[in-house]
């Protein structure tokens, strides 16, 4: 059984109460159509669980595969050294189909972030290695694909409709 | 039905087709640890399925001066279609002809299926198997038993 092996820090994105019952950790990357499909059902877990549930994501990108995912998790961690990590990160899912740089830009603006300043960032990688972090963290946890779950350090297998990821967490909770 | 051969057992040598022209035998590699993916078949639907996932992880294994070979009893033809369309790094070995006979000398062939189980081993610089592991046939395992036994072996 794979357990997660880099447990919540400060500066992992969260959401929700620190001392909630459980902790749903997803490791995601903002290209994979399995995470866009995660992302709808985690909001609605979320709104079920309320106060109980702790939700933190992780960047997991498959850049072999999604030749977008790296800028678009750099993005997100641009937007969250400014405060408004799960603002862009809502945004990139909601628009997965169009990733590319002038999405990114165009979504700072709505955020009102300074696209320059996104742009700069992109460029000089500066959120490289913390997206690198969470990855190599997450191969230490025994991610196997994405999106994959922990759900209070433990790496959840199988399917993750709504029904599944509320049973699992439901037990969790028990 | 037959167990996976386990640490501390001579890994079995073989010399499979890595391409339509190319042979690779496991002796080749004496001297750097070797990592064994063997999976039931290419084209699994999933992204980020388990050879793409272990591309990706290629760097990690690398720090370890590990070479990686994925093995399953797909044909050659189908390999290299495949390894094109995911990008993939690291060799793919055809256990084709006859199907699945490596797979069975190291006890991970489902003859009911034929296919290769989801079974990875860790062999040592000097041939000796140091780690193996089989999956639930649907459960990609991930690459975390892979990198704590590469952890484990002796410096």
């Amino acid at each position: 059984m794979s357990t997660l092996k880099v447990a919540i820090y400060p500066a992992d994105h969260t959401q929700g109460d620190e001392h909630a019952g459980c902790t749903l950790v997803e490791y995601g990357d903002y290209e994979c159509p399995h995470c866009g499909h995660a992302y709808s059902i985690v909001k609605l877990i979320q709104k079920h669980f309320g106060k109980r549930l702790r939700f933190v994501f992780r960047n997991f990108p498959l850049n072999e595969s999604h030749p977008h995912a790296e800028s678009a998790a750099e993005s997100a961690e641009f937007a969250g050294a400014h405060g408004k990590f799960w603002e862009m990160h809502d945004l990139l899912f909601e628009n997965q189909d169009r990733l590319s740089g002038d999405l990114y830009l165009e979504l700072a603006q709505e955020l009102q972030l300074a696209p320059a300043d996104l742009q700069r960032a992109l460029e000089q990688r500066k959120y490289r290695s913390r997206v690198r972090a969470d990855f190599t963290g997450g191969v230490r946890s025994g991610v196997n694909g994405t999106p994959t779950f922990f759900i209070n350090g433990q790496r959840h297998d199988g399917p993750f409709e709504y029904e599944d990821l509320e049973g699992a967490i439901e037990e969790a909770l028990a | 039905m037959a167990e996976i051969l386990i640490p501390g057992t001579p890994a079995p040598e073989f010399t499979l087709h890595v391409t339509p022209d190319q042979s690779l035998s496991l002796s080749e590699l004496r001297g750097k640890p070797v990592i064994l993916a063997f999976y039931p078949a290419d084209w699994s639907p999933v992204c980020g399925d388990q050879m793409a996932l272990y591309n990706e992880i290629l760097p990690e294994f690398q720090k370890y001066g590990a070479e990686l070979l994925g093995i399953s009893v797909d044909g050659v033809w189908c390999h290299e279609a495949f390894a094109k369309d995911r990008h993939l790094h690291f060799p793919l070995l055809a256990d084709f002809e006859p199907k699945g006979a490596v797979a069975q000398r190291y006890g991970v062939y489902r003859k009911s299926d034929g296919v290769c189980e989801r079974a990875l081993l860790v062999i040592d610089k000097n041939g000796t198997i140091r780690w193996s592991y089989v999956s639930p046939i649907a459960v990609n395992p991930g690459a975390d038993g892979i990198l704590q036994a590469l952890d484990d072996l002796p410096k």
